[in-house]
């Protein structure tokens, strides 16, 4: 048999074989498979993707911006100075996970969406709630693993099902280097010379993440101590009084709460702990989206990258400014000015 | 048996002095009976203690405002308990029958939903709550030829619902990583980050609050005894009534805007003095308020002790005022005809 005959035979073959779908579908669909393990079909070509909420925007935003419907909720106008016009005017189209679903099955129709994409937990709850909108819309539902380790194989996962695989490796790589980068400097650290970490959340800084909260999950990848998680066990979201984040001693304080943030060097009673009088404590930057938890997506990448430079000076003597540019380009499609970065970075560096 | 109504106020002051005492001493930071007289000393005589200047903020900052606070609040919420049983003849009435708490919780959400500061969502709270009441007074006055009592009870529980509707709505609008949990911590009550500053913006509201209803307390007793009979014995009830609401109104909404909610202590907590003294308001507003003031204390000391994490005082005072109000309804009919 020649080449030219089995080239032929083989074509012969693949059209049989792709015939039935593409009759009995309108458009050519394929199969793909979901970090939930969920075999769903989807459009051949993906243009349009509905995010269930605001992790899975910012990974789509990240990855093809312009594959984007909408946002969860409207840009506000501190937010939308840190993107380019066209995405900020994306319409706010409602949530359809998480705590408090807002999405309208008929808004998710009338935008049309080729899919569904959910970025976030991975458990039973969450894969019985995209079988159900999948089944209610009948729009392709997927989900994906939103944990911070696996944020590259989700890039490559996503870019598969898109279509988009080369800006999707490339994303890929660059959360391998950042992660893989402060993995192993980190390493080295025996324990007694990590930094031990106060999360303070809300205006009196008094809320905090346990071990295992997605809050404080940057916090420990980092390789720093959370104190909270040390004193009081697994969980999500806690008060604390005072006096408990004074008997941890912290060595550092972080907080995303700029009213905190303000009032602890002045409050005597923050004052009385030794990280405040030695001015450790930092704002985490917030725009256009947080560094630390909010949301839990990708932009935590950079909040990886600060934190490191943050708590071990030594092993990261480079310039966080410079990773900041950087990752805003290559992920946010901005291009930062120095007054811009100034603000972003106001409070959160030595 | 009865204890004489001297005995019973001694013993509800000194259980509260020695329990205010030992708290002061509980908590995460270790300060020993020694070490607090040292402290409590150096106070007052300005001489130097030698102890860590951290302990004089944690005993100072931090211990004497919260123990302040679960004072002043199990206090106010006690003595509108009993207030509000008297008034409306009913033993199974709290402070929240006519919508306070409602009305300052949906205060409170709002500011915490417009990312209000710290004082500007007590202050929408304490606001909430007296504005909730009023409406549910205007609406029951606008109503007549009915029997009082019922009128405002089911204005109260219809408007409560109401206002219980709009705080879950704005839960459900909330953003979900910042103002969602902040509300929902709000709602279980706590005095985790209580000040100085917010013990001291409250205690004039409580003491404005209790004014009337010591001024009253004969006047309190006749209305129990219904409209026509209290009348009859020269009780003005259509005046009297609003001055004991607004009064019972002023102490909850007050303590509820710097505490969150705490239920159950203003249902319980009269009940337990009513046992202790006899239905006299006179006798009875005392003995409620020491115990009241106990019961929290005791309660935000299991708060704060139990784990490193605070437990909220909502959940703590049901898990304790639940079966104890339940042992109560079983022995119910005797003590309370």
């Amino acid at each position: 048999m020649t080449a030219a005959r089995s080239v032929c035979l083989a074509l012969a073959f693949t059209a049989a074989a792709i015939a039935p779908v593409a009759t009995s579908a309108l458009s050519a669909e394929r199969i793909v498979t979901d970090s939930a393990g969920r075999r769903v079909a989807v459009p051949e070509r993906i243009e349009r993707i509905f995010a269930a909420g605001p992790p899975a925007a910012i990974m789509v935003y990240t990855l093809a911006p312009d594959l984007l419907i909408g946002w969860t909720s409207a840009t506000r106008p501190a937010e939308a100075e840190f993107m380019p016009p066209r995405y900020a005017q994306l319409p706010a189209l409602g949530r359809l996970t998480g705590r408090g679903s807002t999405a309208n099955p008929e808004v998710v129709l009338q935008t049309k969406p080729d899919i569904v994409l959910d970025y976030g937990s991975v458990r039973p709850t969450f894969v019985s709630l995209a079988d159900r909108v999948q089944e209610q819309t009948r729009v392709p539902y997927l989900l994906l693993d939103g944990s911070l380790v696996t944020l590259p194989a989700a890039y490559r996962l996503l870019g598969n099902i898109v279509g988009i695989r080369d800006r999707a490796d490339f994303l890929a790589q660059r959360a391998e280097a950042i992660l893989g980068d402060v993995t192993a400097k980190v390493a080295t650290v025996p324990r007694d010379k990590r930094p031990r970490v106060y999360y303070g959340r809300g205006p009196r800084g008094l809320e905090t993440g346990l071990s295992g909260s997605i809050n404080t999950e940057i916090i420990e990848y980092v390789g720093a101590i959370n104190v909270a998680a040390e004193g009081a066990g697994p969980g999500g979201l806690a008060n604390v009084s005072i006096e408990q984040v004074l008997r941890w001693n912290p060595d550092v304080v972080l907080t995303t709460d700029p009213t905190f943030y303000r009032t602890a060097f002045e409050d005597p009673l923050w004052r009385a702990l030794p990280a405040v009088e030695k001015r450790q404590v930092f704002l985490s930057p917030a725009l256009p989206f947080g560094w630390i938890d909010f949301p839990p997506s990708s932009n935590r990448l950079i909040g990886v990258v600060w934190l490191a430079h943050l708590l071990f000076p030594e092993l990261f003597p480079g310039d966080v400014r410079k990773a900041a540019r950087d990752f805003y380009l290559t992920f946010l499609h901005v291009e930062l000015t120095d007054a811009q970065l100034d603000r972003l970075l106001a409070g959160a560096v030595r | 048996m009865r204890l004489t109504h001297r005995n019973a106020v001694w013993l509800a002051l000194a259980a509260l002095a020695l329990l205010t005492a030992a708290s002061l001493m509980l908590g995460r930071y270790q300060i020993g009976p020694g070490e607090l007289a040292r402290l409590l000393w150096s106070k007052l005589s300005g001489e130097a203690h030698g102890l860590p200047p951290m302990a004089e903020t944690v005993l100072f900052g931090v211990r004497l405002p919260r123990v302040a606070a679960a004072l002043l609040v199990g206090a106010a919420l006690a003595a509108a308990g009993a207030a509000y049983q008297g008034l409306f003849r009913n033993p199974l009435v709290s402070p929240d029958i006519l919508g306070v708490s409602s009305g300052a919780a949906l205060g409170a959400v709002l500011g915490i939903f417009f990312s209000l500061e710290v004082v500007m969502i007590q202050a929408t709270a304490f606001a909430g709550g007296l504005l909730a009441v009023a409406i549910v007074y205007a609406v029951a006055s606008a109503v007549r030829n009915h029997e009082p009592i019922l009128v405002l009870v089911l204005s109260g529980v219809v408007v409560g619902t109401l206002l219980g509707a709009c705080i879950s709505l704005l839960k459900y609008l909330a953003d979900p990583y910042n103002q969602l949990p902040a509300i929902t911590f709000w709602l279980l009550g706590s005095l985790a980050s209580t000040t100085r500053a917010d013990t001291l913006s409250a205690a004039p509201m409580v003491l404005l609050g209790l004014v009337p209803l010591v001024l009253l307390r004969w006047r309190i007793n006749l209305l129990a005894l219904g409209d026509e009979e209290a009348r009859a014995l020269g009780v003005e009830t259509r005046v009297i009534r609003p001055v004991v609401i607004v009064a019972a109104t002023l102490l909850t909404a007050a303590v509820v805007s710097i505490s969150g909610i705490v239920g159950w202590i203003g249902l319980v907590v009269p009940h337990l003095a009513r046992a202790l003294v006899g239905p006299d308001f006179a006798r009875l507003l005392p003995v409620a308020m020491a115990m009241g003031a106990s019961f929290l204390l005791l309660v935000d000391d299991l708060a704060r002790i139990l784990a490193a994490i605070e437990v909220p005082l909502g959940v703590l005072t049901a898990f304790l005022g639940a079966p104890f109000f339940l042992a109560l309804l079983a022995r119910a009919g005797r003590e309370w005809q």
